[in-house]
């Protein structure tokens, strides 16, 4: 077989395996609830009756790994329970639908995250390789020490000083980012730009760092000094010789930080009070709606996961070694 | 050492300088050599922990003392105003040092407690301990960290000793890590070997030879983490599932009066309250980090590359 498709094919099963796990881990969140939990959701003047139901219903009379399997099933098949508010002491149920509640948010998410990686990825790429060139410049130091800042700074910060200036004192932005599904799609980048903006501000500093580290590491090879001997262009050596060999690290840092952006997203939208996943999530552990607080966990592990190993991938298959081999 | 004026003694000489140098004389030089912002650092870390110290003793009013006028103006009584059920911000801010940095610094020894343990005795063992310990740690670093802290919150909710044992937990997995892979290096070396002959348990191997040898990397480690746990734990109070109020913490601080930099256009210093507890996490964690890079410069040797 040929090595490339044999190493895509041992990452890929690796994730399968991780993804397995991590849906156990997930899983057993329930597993570990106090004994008094539908007294807890339920009310204090509950019935016995009604929190035995209850109870049944969550399944908690069958073993484990019966439950395990249902819920994975579901879950593959898009079911991912019931939430546990909207539930009372009399047995009267109002409860929503996680997916139901999931769905159009994480449309608002994906819409944010893309929106804040369209002007990231570039700009970081453009600021690395830049610095890269041209390091122990002005031009490189300024750079560095700006982003080392923006790196100790909290999300939340970045977005209160962006609303401070861009939304409070000129008010250019709104300050809350309040999306419908009506919203067209110039309003709603209009509305998004605050929150798009803090996160490119958070995610740029880390990956354009790390571009400039992977790039620097490359052009001290041996075979970019002998490029650079044998009298090749400063444009030949960059596009022929650096670049094949650049595009696995430029595609860890993007992964990585489109991953990081995973997690930045939930403290940006609660600062925007953006109706996304990362807010639902927030709400959901608050009142411990552990269904809720399940699929959100889920649904961010699982892109995580996704990220990482396309990563991964398109290292391996733009590898120049693995590709020629010998 | 021979301070014989009159005949001339290499070993006098050489002694007679390294003599006068105590500990702290060499620090000083040390720190006189640092560059200004190593310098910044340990001034703006030496402040906080004075404030989180004597914070009874500095702030003005208690830290859940209410006033009755809330979201009062910057003034000579409340010289950043009052929150919105009228405590005084200035005096929240001083045990906001006390409670935040003092939980993130108790979290951050205990994840180093339970990740260097494990990743020491990992790469001692070298067997089922192993891989047990570094597959585990693969899938646990396989979920986004603030994510996997909020399910184990909603779980156990959020009381301090709960968010501290989560957050040291998840965090450990990172030391564990770091630890196994640079003690490694030195399990191999023939003074492990021989002490293990010598008959002397794990835990004498583990603290006596090899611990000294990997500390450099791991102090450098120490503040980083430090920084993660610290912007971890804001992060989660600012999202109200951290610590709790009536509890002074910068993160819920932040929360609790964010509604005031909307009125930024007819009084600026009021919007600015919001932002002062976020500034003190901004600041303290751009100083640990200005110290820490100061501090790798000097143990690894590794200058800027060239």
């Amino acid at each position: 077989m040929h090595p490339v498709v044999k190493t895509v094919l041992e990452r890929l099963g690796l994730g399968l395996a991780t993804l397995f796990f991590v849906s156990i881990i997930i899983f057993s969140a329930i597993e570990m609830l106090p004994g008094d939990f539908g007294q807890a959701i339920l009310g204090q003047a509950a019935l016995p009756e009604t929190v035995a139901a209850f109870r049944q219903e969550l399944g908690l009379d069958k073993p484990a790994y019966i439950r395990y399997f249902d819920w994975a099933l579901g879950a593959i098949q898009g079911d991912l329970g019931t939430s546990f508010s909207g539930r009372n002491a009399s047995g009267a149920d109002r409860s929503a639908e996680v997916v139901d509640k999931i769905a159009p948010r994480l449309w608002n998410t994906l819409f944010l995250a893309s929106m804040a990686a369209l002007i990231a990825v570039p700009l970081s790429l453009i600021l690395g390789i830049l610095t890269a060139l041209y390091r122990n410049s002005f031009f490189d130091r300024s750079v560095n020490t700006a982003t080392l800042t923006t790196i100790s700074f909290p999300e939340f910060f970045v977005a209160y000083i962006l609303i401070l200036f861009f939304a409070s004192l000129n008010q250019i932005f709104p300050s809350l980012a309040n999306v419908d599904p009506d919203t067209n799609f110039g309003e709603r980048i209009y509305r998004t730009a605050l929150p798009a903006f803090t996160l490119t501000l958070v995610i740029v500093a880390h990956m354009m760092r790390m571009t400039r580290a992977a790039i620097i590491n490359l052009l001290a090879s041996p075979y970019i000094q002998m490029a650079k001997l044998s009298g090749a262009s400063q444009t030949e050596i960059i596009l022929k010789h650096a670049l094949p060999n650049a595009w696995a690290p430029i595609a860890t840092v993007i992964a990585f930080n489109l991953a990081y952006l995973v997690v930045g997203v939930v403290v940006v939208e609660v600062v925007f009070v953006y109706p996304g996943v990362g807010q639902l999530m927030v709400d959901a552990v608050r009142t411990r709606d552990i269904p809720v607080v399940q699929g959100c966990a889920l649904i961010f592990a699982v892109t995580y996961i996704l990220l990482n190993l396309i990563a991964d991938i398109i290292g391996i298959v733009t590898n120049p070694r693995l590709l020629h081999p010998k | 050492m021979n301070k014989d004026t009159n005949t001339y003694s290499a070993a006098g000489e050489v002694g007679s300088v390294l003599e006068n140098r105590s500990t702290f004389t060499r620090l000083k030089i040390e720190l006189n050599k640092a560059p200004l912002t190593a310098k910044f650092g340990i001034f703006i870390i030496i402040v906080f922990v004075g404030l989180a110290i004597f914070a009874p003793l500095i702030a003005p009013y208690g830290e859940a003392e209410v006033f009755p006028e809330p979201y009062a103006p910057w003034s000579a009584n409340h010289i950043f105003g009052t929150d919105q059920i009228g405590r005084d911000i200035f005096s929240r801010l001083i045990f906001g040092a006390r409670n935040t940095v003092g939980v993130a610094f108790a979290t951050t020894i205990l994840a180093f407690l339970i990740g260097g343990a494990l990743g020491l005795a990992a790469a001692i063992n070298r067997s089922y301990l192993d891989l047990l310990l570094s597959r585990t740690v693969d899938v646990l670093m396989a979920i986004p960290q603030l994510i996997f802290a909020l399910v184990l919150l909603s779980i156990f909710g959020s009381t301090i000793i709960n968010l501290i044992i989560i957050i040291a937990v998840l965090d450990s997995t990172r030391v564990f890590r770091l630890t196994r892979a640079v003690s490694l290096n030195v399990v191999v070396m023939d003074y492990v070997e021989v002490a293990k002959l010598r008959g002397e348990n794990i835990s004498w191997v583990m603290r006596k030879e090899i611990l000294p040898n990997i500390l450099p990397p791991l102090i450098a480690e120490f503040g980083l983490r430090f920084c993660f746990v610290f912007l971890s734990i804001a992060a989660l109070s600012f999202l109200g599932v951290g610590i709790q109020p009536p509890t002074a913490d910068w993160g819920s601080m932040v929360r609790e009066n964010a509604s005031l930099i909307q009125f930024a256009q007819y009084d600026l210093k009021a919007a600015m309250t919001p932002l002062l507890p976020a500034a003190a996490i901004a600041l303290l964690t751009v100083a640990v980090n200005f110290v820490v890079d100061w501090f790798l410069h000097k143990t690894s040797g590794i200058k800027d590359e060239k």
